[in-house]
């Protein structure tokens, strides 16, 4: 079988474009495009930060005042003035507290928005790619997606998003008053400031790149630990605990590795905007002591002037602080964009263009369809097949010849690479989804129940199924009986995957939960596979009998199905190498009639013919 | 559960002391920096104190030379550079580590843990206890060195206070019992909804990882619109719980931050006063104000670090319930107790159930050693429970199961997985290449690896693939077909040579040409015991004897031909016949 495995591993979706490219101001131009809730954050954010700079800004200017004013003034000690001041602060720092509580319970409640719906978009987003794409995925980097890269964003908004509010403003107010006390000070103070810019853009570029990687280890961790909880049953039968555990040990470590490592250029980025603050704070008072009159400033001027380069430092610092949670929130929503990026390959026609599927049985006609996973050799070659409505076809041919690719192209869970699949007439791509949903059913091998009961899996057959409908399937396909027999009957809870039940009794779950959809085309994939012999027969009689005013089209290795069927579609390699009736088949000795020989032989040699 | 009930101070103390105690040398060295760069920070407004006295307001003839100021300024800086690293990097280091030591002995939990605990527990939830929880319970170290050295700072800082004027000393001091005060208040209010944002955040996890592992099932039924329904569901849960713990930090947050400034407003207020007495100068005054300002930080600090203590101690418990459970201990590695060749079976009087529900209840079987043995029932009847009990998966109920005499449970590690291998009737693969999955990391050579894959007529389709054995398949093997992926896992058992091999309808995805080539290939290729659950005549055939399973017993055993004779089991295994005979 040439399949999508060639691509493993380098195809990972997310893991879009090289980590090293991530361009902060990009990812910030993109995730504001692609969230236009967060533009209105914006004078919200801008208020926070306001009312908190002000907070803050009180107390060195009542130094000021007071010191100036009140105390050293020329009336010296003036009592009312002081008493006028502090009540007036007091004042102001109880309306900026309330103010902020006002903003910040916005800005959280925008934040959290904005979080929810991109998570609900990269979700969504990730079941619409085709299932090529879900295969090369480990399930645990899908969810890494959604939980573990929103969850850092989360952080960020939680501790950085404030830093940035507040913090700019800060800065821009402490200039303002620092340039109110003298310009030619402040100029100096900045333009001491301005080595750092390269230096910082240096540092930002490689630590956003790390956390880049950070994000990747992230999800690999996640990913063995998927894997290793769904593979419990085979590590506990074959002992492969220690391996396992080395390999989860890997990957934590990895991830350490990685964290350690981002975390290296933050470390040393903080002390150097330290040391050039401290510079300027320097030069600061050697100037204004220097040429204090030349410059107008008086000495409570530059007691005041120092505090406030002083107050200047806190707010970069702390800016440094959050740069890290900020570089990870930055890598992270680069990484879910990486998602959002991943092309569709299935792509739904446009609402007003899409046709609707006639009622009642299905016609299926292939017109020379060829299939390949990516650049993978083709898997289908040619196909061209008409099947009339309401036919039974069986599909058979050896593992690996195409069946279960035809039967998916059919349910259109991919697209031909070329040529056409008309369901009922109409250009399967042209038809709505909804009326894809209620016509074509395919039961796929794999019977994943989700982890509720028996009756509402049943009920996920179709929107709006009831109790009365489950039960109607389940009687239609002669099941009661195996119900009752269940320690809850309908209500019996499946558990994860439907592990509490055998493998057989979650394919029986999954073929009422295609009878209460009752579609016109039915496409069984070994729906019975792994049911017992006299069940299989059973059904295969319900299907029968239901299959009155509905096309079926199932793929077996027991070829009793295909014995009953209209007609017999035999796959060699990629290719329709016959096709006819069972009878037909038999008499041409071709492909059909050894795979037929083989399982009368494996089904019959010691049962005595009645 | 005792500890649970414990204040959350005393909660948030224990897991401190868990990580300081993993990793001391971090965090001693970060609360060296911390300490470090407290004493850098008093030194700074000392340092401006005393500028302000001897170099700005100093008169001409006292003054000190500016530059010495701004060497000093610049020194200090440096000093506190070297700090902020040291803090950085060890605190980083601590936090690091501890995280990466409760994640490690999270996944050892998963995969040490019996299948029982995989049974009741969602993958997303697990998945989240090891990402987010393990994050959110290391968040309270982050302050940590800084918070406790930050109480230096207060002391120094109170002292200094008190030396330049007690009174002032004083006012500054009401601060801390309003910082005590409000953090109770909120610690206590927000430990619930933390708790409840950690369990949202694991159940988004449940969500998307279901969803992601059905994809197939979710796309054949259409179900993608009401899928993204249930996550919008679950994830506005989350966001509506965020913003509950929001509202309160939006009332915590500003209440600390206006601490200080009040603070600071009532100490002008009595120093403005004193020095209009001329008990203080203004120089007094500006050093108090600025030794005050110091106290911003450890507020700050301190506060961020009881903000941070509710969510982290409610983290690790969740992760706590996972390690606390406690792991069955393997018996003690003892002389090997299975004799060589072909293992015999004894079941007796067996009951194993899920729950409280018996899938198997009273199953009696003797195999001996060498004989094929194919187990028949009908959908449901339990016959991959017993399989899966005879492999060591389940715990008994009752009765016994014993190797060739010697019991399941006696067994020293390792041993029963030489001796016994089971082929699940889903095959799961590993994301690995085809030669790990069949070898599974024990290094054998290709030559056994490719014979194995050979008896399980795997070897013309894998030499097909791209890269031959070494092609990676999908996670769950989803890039081979299922005949493709039973055919691997059967290598994988293989490859072995078990001494008791049981097949779970191991070849049910496989079509009828090949699996005539694997039965041929077990039938003649094999030296051990076989036990098979069988649905086809042919591997029925294949068998010594029958077992019947029915009603969650062994109902009959004999020959085919005997058992022919019961109608239950006639019917089951004939009905092809009977189907083609219509």
């Amino acid at each position: 079988m040439s399949d999508p495995a060639v691509d493993l591993g380098r195809a990972q979706v997310g893991d879009a474009p090289a980590t090293e490219d991530i361009k902060a101001l990009h990812v910030l131009r993109r995730g504001f495009a692609m969230s236009p809730e967060l533009r209105r954050c914006m004078p919200v954010i801008a208020a926070v930060g306001l009312f908190a700079a002000v907070g803050r800004l009180i107390v060195p200017v009542m130094v000021q005042l007071v010191l100036d004013h009140g105390v050293i003034g020329p009336d010296g000690y003036r009592p009312g003035l002081v008493w006028t001041l502090s009540l007036a602060a007091l004042a102001t720092v109880l309306v900026v507290a309330a103010a902020s509580r006002f903003a910040l319970i916005r800005l959280v409640q925008m934040a959290e928005s904005v979080l929810l719906g991109l998570r609900v978009r990269a979700f969504e987003h990730i079941h619409r790619l085709s299932l090529a794409t879900h295969s090369e995925s480990r399930r645990g980097v899908l969810v890494a997606r959604v939980t573990s890269d929103i969850e850092a964003m989360a952080m960020f908004m939680q501790w950085g998003a404030m830093s940035w509010t507040i913090n700019p403003i800060l800065i821009v107010a402490t200039l303002a008053v620092m340039f109110f006390y003298s310009w030619q000070l402040t100029l100096l103070v900045l333009v001491l400031h301005l080595p750092l810019l390269p230096y910082l853009r240096w540092i930002q570029r490689r630590q956003i790149a790390a956390h880049g990687r950070v994000r990747d280890r992230v999800a690999e961790t996640m990913g063995h630990t998927s894997e290793t909880v769904s593979a419990a049953a085979v590590i506990r039968a074959y002992g492969y605990r220690n391996a396992v555990r080395a390999r989860l040990d890997n990957a934590v470590d990895r991830q350490y590795a990685a964290q350690m490592s981002a975390f290296k250029w933050w470390a040393f980025m903080l002390p150097v905007v330290d040391l050039a603050s401290s510079v300027a704070l320097a030069a600061a008072i050697v100037a204004g002591v220097t040429w204090g009159e030349e410059l107008g400033i008086g000495a409570g001027g530059l007691v005041a002037f120092v505090f406030l380069v002083r107050l200047l430092i806190r707010p970069i610092s702390e800016i440094g602080e959050v740069f890290d949670t900020t570089q990870a929130a930055l890598a992270a929503w680069w990484k879910v964009m990486g998602v959002l990026d991943t092309p569709v390959d299935v792509v739904e026609p446009d609402p007003s263009d899409a046709e609707e599927l006639p009622a009642g049985p299905l016609a299926v006609e292939v017109r020379d369809v060829s299939f390949s996973y990516r650049a993978a050799e083709p898997v289908l070659r040619g196909i061209d097949v008409a099947v009339p409505a309401d036919a039974d076809v069986a599909v058979v041919g050896e593992t690996g010849s195409g069946k279960t690719t035809f039967v998916r192209l059919l349910a259109r869970l991919a697209d031909p690479t070329s040529g056409d699949v008309l369901i009922g007439g109409v250009d399967l791509r042209a038809v709505a989804p909804d009326s894809r949903r209620r016509g074509i059913r395919m039961v796929p091998q794999d019977g994943f129940l989700f982890a509720a009961t028996i009756e509402d899996n049943i009920c996920y057959g179709r929107p709006g199924a009831t109790e009365a409908d489950a039960a109607a399937a389940v009687e239609a396909l002669g099941l009661r009986r195996w119900v009752e027999g269940l320690p809850a009957g309908m209500r019996t809870p499946v558990g994860q995957r439907g592990g509490r039940l055998s493998v057989g009794e979650r394919q029986l779950v999954a073929l009422a939960r295609a009878q209460v959809a009752d579609p016109g085309l039915l496409l069984l994939d070994e729906a019975t596979s792994a049911v017992d012999p006299e069940t299989e027969e059973a059904l295969a009689v319900a299907l029968a009998h239901l299959a009155q005013g509905r096309t079926t089209v199932s793929v077996a290795h027991r070829l009793s199905t295909a014995e009953r069927a209209d007609l017999v579609l035999v796959f060699d390699d990629g290719r329709i190498v016959e096709q006819g009736r069972h009878d037909e088949l038999v008499e041409a000795g071709g492909v059909y009639s050894r795979l037929h020989q083989s399982w009368v032989g494996n089904t019959r040699r010691a049962a005595p013919r009645v | 559960m005792s500890r649970y009930r414990d204040g959350l101070a005393r909660r948030g103390f224990r897991l401190i002391m868990r990580s300081v105690r993993a990793h001391p040398i971090p965090h001693a060295v970060a609360l060296i920096g911390a300490l470090g760069f407290v004493a850098a920070t008093v030194g700074t407004a000392w340092l401006l104190g005393w500028i302000t006295d001897h170099v700005i307001i100093a008169d001409e003839a006292e003054r000190t030379r500016p530059a010495v100021a701004a060497i000093l300024v610049i020194g200090i800086s440096v000093a506190s550079g070297v700090s902020v690293l040291m803090r950085r990097w060890f605190l980083a280091m601590a936090e690091l580590r501890t995280q990466r030591d409760w994640r490690r002995a999270l996944l050892h939990r998963y995969v040490d843990l019996p299948m029982d605990f995989h049974r009741e527990r969602d993958p997303g939830e697990l998945l989240a206890h090891a990402d987010s929880d393990v994050n959110t319970a290391t968040m309270v170290l982050k302050p940590l060195a800084f918070a406790v050295s930050v109480v230096v700072l207060v002391i120094v800082t109170m002292v200094a206070l008190f030396v330049a004027h007690p009174l002032l000393a004083l006012i500054a001091a009401i601060v801390f019992p309003a910082l005590a005060v409000i953090s109770r208040i909120y610690t206590r209010r927000v430990e619930a909804p933390s708790a409840e944002v950690q369990r949202r955040v694991g159940e988004v996890s449940e969500v998307a990882h279901e969803s992601f592992d059905g994809a197939v099932v979710v796309k054949t039924l259409g179900r993608e619109p009401m899928e993204v329904e249930r996550m919008r569901a679950a994830s506005q849960r989350l966001r509506d719980e965020r913003i509950r713990v929001g509202r309160m930090r939006a009332t915590f947050e500003p209440s600390i931050d206006a601490l200080p400034t009040v603070g600071a407003i009532a100490l002008l207020l009595v120093g403005a006063w004193l020095v209009g007495r001329g008990s203080a100068t203004p120089g007094d005054l500006v050093l108090a104000a600025t030794l005050f300002s110091l106290l911003a930080l450890p507020l700050f600090i301190v506060g961020f670090f009881l903000e941070e203590m509710p969510r982290s101690v409610v983290s690790l418990e969740r992760v706590d319930r996972v390690l606390d459970r406690p792991v069955p201990a393997p018996p003690a590695a003892g002389p090997r107790m299975l004799p060589e060749g072909p293992l015999g079976l004894e079941i007796e009087d067996l009951a194993v159930g899920y729950g409280s529900r018996l899938v198997l209840d009273g199953v009696s079987l003797q195999v001996r050693p060498g004989e094929t043995v194919a187990l028949v029932g009908a959908t449901g009847s339990g016959k991959s429970t017993l399989l899966e009990t005879v492999a060591g998966l389940n715990d008994l109920a009752r009765g016994s199961i014993r190797l060739s005499g010697t019991d399941l449970g006696s067994l020293g590690p390792g041993e029963l997985h030489e001796a016994v291998a089971l082929v699940f009737q889903e095959a799961f693969l590993f994301a690995d290449s085809v030669v790990e999955n069949v070898d599974m990391k024990r290094g054998r050579g290709p030559g056994d690896v490719t014979g194995a894959l050979g008896s399980a007529a795997a070897g013309a389709f894998v030499d097909a693939l791209p890269d031959g054995a070494a092609t990676v398949v999908g996670e769950r093997g989803v890039t081979l077909s299922g005949g493709q992926r039973q055919r691997v896992a059967l290598a994988r058992a293989l490859v072995r040579a078990p001494r008791l091999l049981m097949l779970d309808d191991a070849t049910s995805a496989v079509d009828p040409v090949v699996e005539s080539e694997i039965l041929a290939n077990l039938r003649n290729g094999l030296d051990t015991t076989l036990l098979v659950v069988a649905h086809r005549i042919s591997t029925i055939e294949l068998a010594d004897r029958v077992a019947y399973l029915a009603g969650g017993r062994i109902a009959s055993t004999g020959t085919h031909e005997e058992l022919l004779a019961l109608d239950d089991y006639r019917s089951l295994v004939s009905a092809y016949e009977q189907a083609a005979a219509q």
